[in-house]
C-alpha cells in the first residue's frame, strides 16, 4: 500500500482520457499517470472497428482503432505513463485514489488534479422493464460488437435490434455482413437516436426496417430466446393492443440508451446532474469538487468522438492550470436549458474564460428550419440556424471569451425557436 | 444391491438442507436435479426473507418449521459463511380493518413462540421508516424478520454435503419412480435409472406431480408465480427494513425490503399459471406489482432497475407443507408444497426429515466429518490492508472482473472451483455477484464465460447462461462464414 504522489492522474485511457494526458503534457503538467482498466488503452474505440471517426478532427475517415492509435502514439512520444489492466476502486474529495492491479497490488496515490474519463455503459433490459422470460441470447449491443470484433465470435444468427442508438445500427450491418439475419430495428420514439448517417448506411442499404414507434412487448425462449413480439406504442409510450409482430429469433439486441459511469465520481463528492447523468461542471470542465475534472462520456454521452477529444483537451489544459493555480476562478454564470433544449453542459460559465465557451446540449424533439438561441440577462448573444436539431445528433454553439467582456446578468439560457416535426 | 442409499429429487433449499444434514450419517447420498446447478426453481428466485413466524397458523407445520428454522439461520449461517442480516420488518395497515389484522397476527406470532412483537402507532412506525406512506394506520414490529441469499445458502449447504461425501448430478430429469424389492427405481428423461433404498421428493414445483405418481393420498398443488422487480445498490436504501403489507389467502403480499447485498427488493405479486416452469415476466404482473409497491412507498422510482424476475410457489390446496413419509410408499419421504415460509423453514426440515430417514434406514452418525472451509471476505468488502494482502498472495485478487459489484478474477475461479462449482454463466453470477450489477453483465460476461472455458475444459462456444440450450454464441466467425451450423 504504498502511497505516493502525481500531479495529475487520469482515470481511463480511451480517447477522452488520452486527449486529457496530451493536453496536460503539453501545457507543461510533467508528472502524469494514466490508470487504465483494459488490457490496452484506446477504449471502446478499440472494438469499433468500422470508419467515420475523426471527419472533424482529422478532416479523414479513421476506423476506431485508427484513432485511438494516434493518440496512444502522442501519449507514447510523449512519454506518458498508462498502466492498463489496473481498476480505480476509489476516488476522495481530496483527490486520493485507490487502485489494484495485478502487476502492482493495491495502491494509494495521492493527486495534485484528477481528470475523470470513465466512459459510459449501455443501458439493460433491466432498466427498460422489458417483460418475458431471461434466457440466453439477449445482449447490450457493445457486448455483442466486443464478441464480434474482439473474440471473434458470433452471439447469433436472427436477430432484433431494440432501439436506433449509433451502436446498434453499427451492429446490424456488422452482424448482417458476417452472415446473420437482422430482422428489424425496433424504436420507441419516433425518431432514431442515432446518426442519420447510420440510418442510412446500416439499416437502409441492407433492407433491414426501422419500426418507429414500436417496443418490444414479450421475450420467448426457456433457455435461449426463440421469439420476439413487438407492438406499436401510443403517445405515452404505451404497446397498442392489437399491433403486435410476433418475429422467429435467436437473438436480441440492446441498443437503448448509454449511461455515463459515474460510481467514482459519486463517491468523491461530485455533484451530478439529472438530465446529463454526469458532473455538473463549469466551462473548465472543473466538477463541483475542486480538483477533480471530468471529459467525454462520462461527463454527457456524445455521438462523435471528436467532441470527445476536443472537450478532454480543454479538460487536461484546465486541470494543469488547476495544478499551477489551485484558487481558480468562481462561476459566475449558470447555464439553463430553455425550450426543446436538455442537458446543456458545462452547467455554470465564469466570469472571464480563459477559451472560447462550447455549449453543448441535445434537442429535446427534432425540430426543423430552427435556430439555436443564447440569451444572457435579457440580450440575444448567438443565433445558430439549422435545417433539423434532433436528439440523436448533439448539438455544439461556440461562445468566443470576448463575448464575456461586457455581459450583463447571470443566467445563460439555451433554447430553441423553430417548427418541432411531428415524427 | 443399491446404486445408493438415499436419492434426493431436487437441489433446492430443501433438497440441500436435507443433504447436508445426511452427509453427518454414514449413508451414500445422490442428489438429482433438472437444472443445470442447484437452487434453480424457487430457491434462486423468492423475496429472500427468514420469516420470523408471526403469519403462520398455529399448529400447521409451516407454524412449527418456520419457527424453529428461523432460530437455526443465524449460527448456520455465520458457520457457512452466507450473508444473513436480521434487519428487523414492518406490517403496515392501512385503515381499522388493517388494524384488527395486525392484532391478530400479534397473538398469533405470540402463540407461535416468536419474540419481541409490538404494535406501533402510525407515527412510531413513520419515524422508523421515514419512506412509508404517510396515510398508514399502524404497523406490526418484528425485530426477529431477517434477509438472507437464499441460493448462497443452497451452494454453502451443497458444498458442506458435497465435502462430505454427498453426490450432486445435475441436468436431470426424473420421469419416473417405482417400487422395488426394499427400495426404489428411479429413471430419468435421459435414460438414466438409479436404485436406492430411500427415495425423497424435495422437488418443488414438480413435488405433488411426483408425489402422486407413487402415493395413495393424492395432493392438489397450483403454481403461484410472483414477479419482483430488483433496485440498484445505493449509499443509503429507502428503507432499512423488510415492509409488508397486510396478508391476504394469497400470501403475505407484495413486500419492499432491502437484500443482504444492499439492493432493494420489490415483488412478489401471486397469478396461478398452468405450466410450473413458466417463470416469464408480464406487463400485467410488472405493473400489479408497482401499484402495489407504490401503497408502501409512494415516492418509489424504477429509474434504478436493475432486472425484473419472477419465481413459482409450489402451492397445497391444504394450504400447508407436507413433510415426511409419503402416505402409501414405504421407503419415501417427501418435502413438498414448500411455499413461502419455505426458505425459513428449510433448515428444520432437514433437520426432522433426515431424523426420520435415519432412523428408518438404522443409519449410524459419522465421527470424522469435514468442515467446511470458511469462505474468503470477498474483494468488495475488504479493508484497504486486506485488499493489499490479497493481491499480494494471489495477484488474480488484482483483476477486477466485474465492474459494477467489484468482483476478481481470483474470486470467479474459486467459484468454480468450489465443491459444487458454477459451470455457467448464472452460476458464476450468483456465486460471485459478477453480472449481477447495474450493466447486468454487459463488461464482464465474455471474461466470465473465457474463465469458465479456461478453468473447465469446455470450448467457450459451448458455455452457457444457465445450461441446456441456453448457448451465449452461435459459433466462431469463421464458422458462420463458411455456413457451418454451429449453435441452434
Amino acid at each position: 500500500m504504498n502511497d505516493r504522489h502525481v500531479d495529475l492522474l487520469i482515470v481511463g485511457a480511451g480517447p477522452a482520457g488520452l486527449a486529457a494526458a496530451i493536453s496536460a503534457r503539453e501545457a507543461g503538467i510533467e508528472s502524469i499517470l494514466v490508470l487504465e482498466r483494459e488490457q490496452e488503452p484506446g477504449g471502446i474505440l478499440r472494438q469499433c472497428i468500422h470508419n467515420g471517426f475523426g471527419l472533424h478532427r482529422f478532416r479523414e475517415e479513421l476506423t476506431g482503432p485508427e484513432y485511438a492509435r494516434r493518440d496512444i502514439d502522442r501519449v507514447r512520444e510523449l512519454g506518458i505513463p498508462v498502466e492498463c489492466s489496473t481498476t480505480v476502486l476509489s476516488v476522495s474529495r481530496d483527490r486520493v485514489v485507490t487502485c489494484v492491479s495485478a502487476k502492482n497490488g493495491f495502491r494509494r496515490i495521492e493527486a495534485g488534479a484528477v481528470v475523470l474519463a470513465m466512459g459510459c455503459r449501455e443501458r439493460p433490459r433491466g432498466a427498460l422493464c422489458t417483460p418475458g422470460t431471461r434466457c440466453a441470447g439477449i445482449y447490450s449491443a457493445g457486448t455483442a460488437q466486443r464478441f464480434v470484433n474482439l473474440e471473434g465470435f458470433m452471439p447469433g444468427k436472427r436477430v432484433i435490434i431494440l432501439g436506433s442508438g449509433d451502436i446498434g445500427l453499427i451492429m446490424a450491418r456488422r452482424m448482417t455482413l458476417q452472415g446473420a439475419k437482422v430482422l428489424a430495428c425496433v424504436e420507441i420514439m419516433p425518431y432514431s437516436s442515432g446518426l442519420n448517417r447510420n440510418i442510412v448506411q446500416c439499416l437502409e442499404d441492407y433492407g433491414i426496417p426501422l419500426y418507429l414507434q414500436h417496443t418490444v412487448t414479450d421475450i420467448r425462449g426457456r433457455e435461449r430466446v426463440t421469439g420476439i413480439t413487438i407492438a406499436r406504442v401510443d403517445q405515452n409510450r404505451l404497446p397498442v393492443a392489437g399491433t403486435e409482430i410476433d418475429f422467429d429469433c435467436d437473438t436480441l439486441l440492446l441498443s437503448c440508451g448509454l449511461i455515463p459511469e459515474n460510481e467514482l465520481s459519486l463517491g468523491a463528492g461530485v455533484e451530478l446532474s439529472r438530465l446529463t447523468s454526469g458532473p455538473v461542471v463549469a466551462e473548465n470542465l472543473e466538477t463541483s469538487v475542486p480538483g477533480i475534472f471530468a471529459c467525454g462520456n462520462v461527463l454527457h454521452v456524445h455521438d462523435l468522438v471528436d467532441h470527445v477529444s476536443a472537450e478532454s483537451f480543454n479538460a487536461g489544459r484546465a486541470a494543469a492550470e488547476f495544478i499551477r493555480n489551485p484558487s481558480g476562478a468562481a462561476s459566475r454564470f449558470a447555464v439553463r436549458d430553455g425550450n426543446g433544449v436538455r442537458g446543456t453542459v458545462p452547467q455554470a460559465v465564469s466570469a472571464r474564460p480563459r477559451e472560447d465557451v462550447q455549449l453543448m446540449f441535445r434537442p429535446s424533439d427534432v425540430f426543423r428550419n430552427a435556430a439555436a438561441v443564447v440569451e444572457c440577462g435579457g440580450r440575444e448573444i448567438l443565433r445558430k440556424k439549422a435545417m433539423i436539431y434532433t436528439p440523436g445528433e448533439m448539438a455544439v454553439l461556440t461562445l468566443r471569451k470576448d463575448l464575456f467582456e461586457n455581459l450583463q446578468g447571470d443566467v445563460i439560457t439555451v433554447r430553441i425557436e423553430g417548427e418541432k416535426a411531428n415524427g | 444391491m443399491f446404486d445408493t442409499d438415499i436419492l434426493i429429487v431436487g437441489a433446492g433449499i430443501t433438497g440441500t438442507s436435507l443433504a447436508r444434514e445426511l452427509s453427518r450419517y454414514n449413508a451414500d447420498v445422490i442428489v438429482v436435479d433438472r437444472g443445470a446447478d442447484l437452487a434453480e426453481g424457487a430457491t434462486k428466485a423468492n423475496s429472500g426473507i427468514v420469516h420470523a413466524g408471526y403469519d403462520a397458523v398455529p399448529g400447521t407445520l409451516k407454524a412449527r418449521f418456520n419457527v424453529q428454522g428461523a432460530s437455526l439461520f443465524p449460527d448456520l449461517c455465520r458457520a457457512l459463511s452466507v450473508p444473513y442480516r436480521k434487519c428487523g420488518a414492518l406490517v403496515i395497515g392501512f385503515d381499522g380493518k388493517d388494524l384488527e389484522t395486525l392484532e391478530a397476527l400479534l397473538q398469533r406470532g405470540i402463540r407461535n413462540g416468536v419474540k419481541n412483537l409490538r404494535l406501533l402507532t402510525r407515527e412510531e412506525a413513520l419515524a422508523l421508516e421515514p419512506s412509508l406512506n404517510p396515510d398508514i394506520s399502524g404497523a406490526l414490529d418484528v425485530p426477529e424478520s431477517a434477509i438472507v441469499s437464499p441460493y448462497e445458502l443452497a451452494y454453502a449447504l451443497a458444498d458442506d454435503a458435497a465435502l462430505n461425501g454427498v453426490s450432486f448430478r445435475f441436468n436431470r430429469t426424473v420421469s419416473a419412480v417405482e417400487k422395488t424389492e426394499g427400495g426404489w427405481v428411479v429413471r430419468t428423461e435421459e435414460g438414466e435409472t438409479v436404485t436406492c433404498r430411500t427415495f425423497v421428493n424435495c422437488s418443488g414445483a414438480s413435488g405433488a406431480a411426483l408425489h402422486n405418481s407413487i402415493s395413495d393420498l393424492p395432493l392438489q398443488m397450483t403454481h403461484r408465480r410472483g414477479q419482483y422487480y430488483l433496485l440498484d445498490r445505493a449509499p443509503v436504501l429507502p428503507f432499512s427494513r423488510t415492509v409488508f403489507q397486510c396478508p391476504s389467502v394469497m400470501g403475505k403480499g407484495v413486500l419492499v425490503s432491502p437484500t443482504v447485498h444492499g439492493n432493494l427488493l420489490l415483488g412478489p405479486n401471486a397469478e396461478d399459471i398452468s405450466d410450473p416452469l413458466d417463470t416469464a415476466t408480464t406487463a400485467a404482473g410488472l405493473s400489479e406489482v408497482l401499484e402495489k409497491a407504490r401503497r408502501t412507498w409512494p415516492t418509489l422510482s424504477v429509474r434504478t432497475n436493475i432486472t425484473n424476475f419472477s419465481g413459482i410457489r409450489a402451492h397445497l390446496l391444504t394450504d400447508d407443507f407436507v413433510v415426511g413419509p409419503v402416505s402409501g410408499a414405504a421407503g419415501a419421504f417427501e418435502a413438498i408444497g414448500i411455499e413461502s415460509p419455505g426458505l425459513s423453514s428449510a433448515p428444520a426440515i432437514g433437520l426432522y426429515l433426515s431424523a426420520m430417514i435415519a432412523e428408518s434406514l438404522a443409519l449410524t452418525k459419522k465421527q470424522d466429518l469435514i468442515p467446511l472451509p470458511l469462505r474468503p471476505v470477498p474483494f468488495h468488502e475488504m479493508t484497504d490492508g486486506q485488499r493489499t494482502a490479497a493481491v499480494r498472495e494471489n495477484p488474480e485478487y488484482g483483476n477486477i472482473v466485474c465492474r459494477c459489484e467489484c468482483v476478481t478474477e481470483a474470486e470467479v475461479r474459486q467459484a468454480i472451483r468450489r465443491p459444487v462449482g458454477a459451470r455457467t454463466i448464472d452460476g458464476v453470477k450468483r456465486r460471485t455477484r459478477a453480472g449481477m450489477g447495474r450493466c447486468q453483465g454487459g463488461f464482464c460476461s465474455p471474461r466470465v464465460a473465457q474463465i469458465l472455458s479456461e478453468e473447465t475444459g469446455v470450448p467457450l462456444p459451448d458455455i452457457t447462461k444457465d445450461g441446456g440450450n441456453s448457448y451465449l454464441l452461435s459459433g466462431s466467425l469463421a464458422s458462420f462464414l463458411k455456413g457451418e451450423s454451429g449453435n441452434e
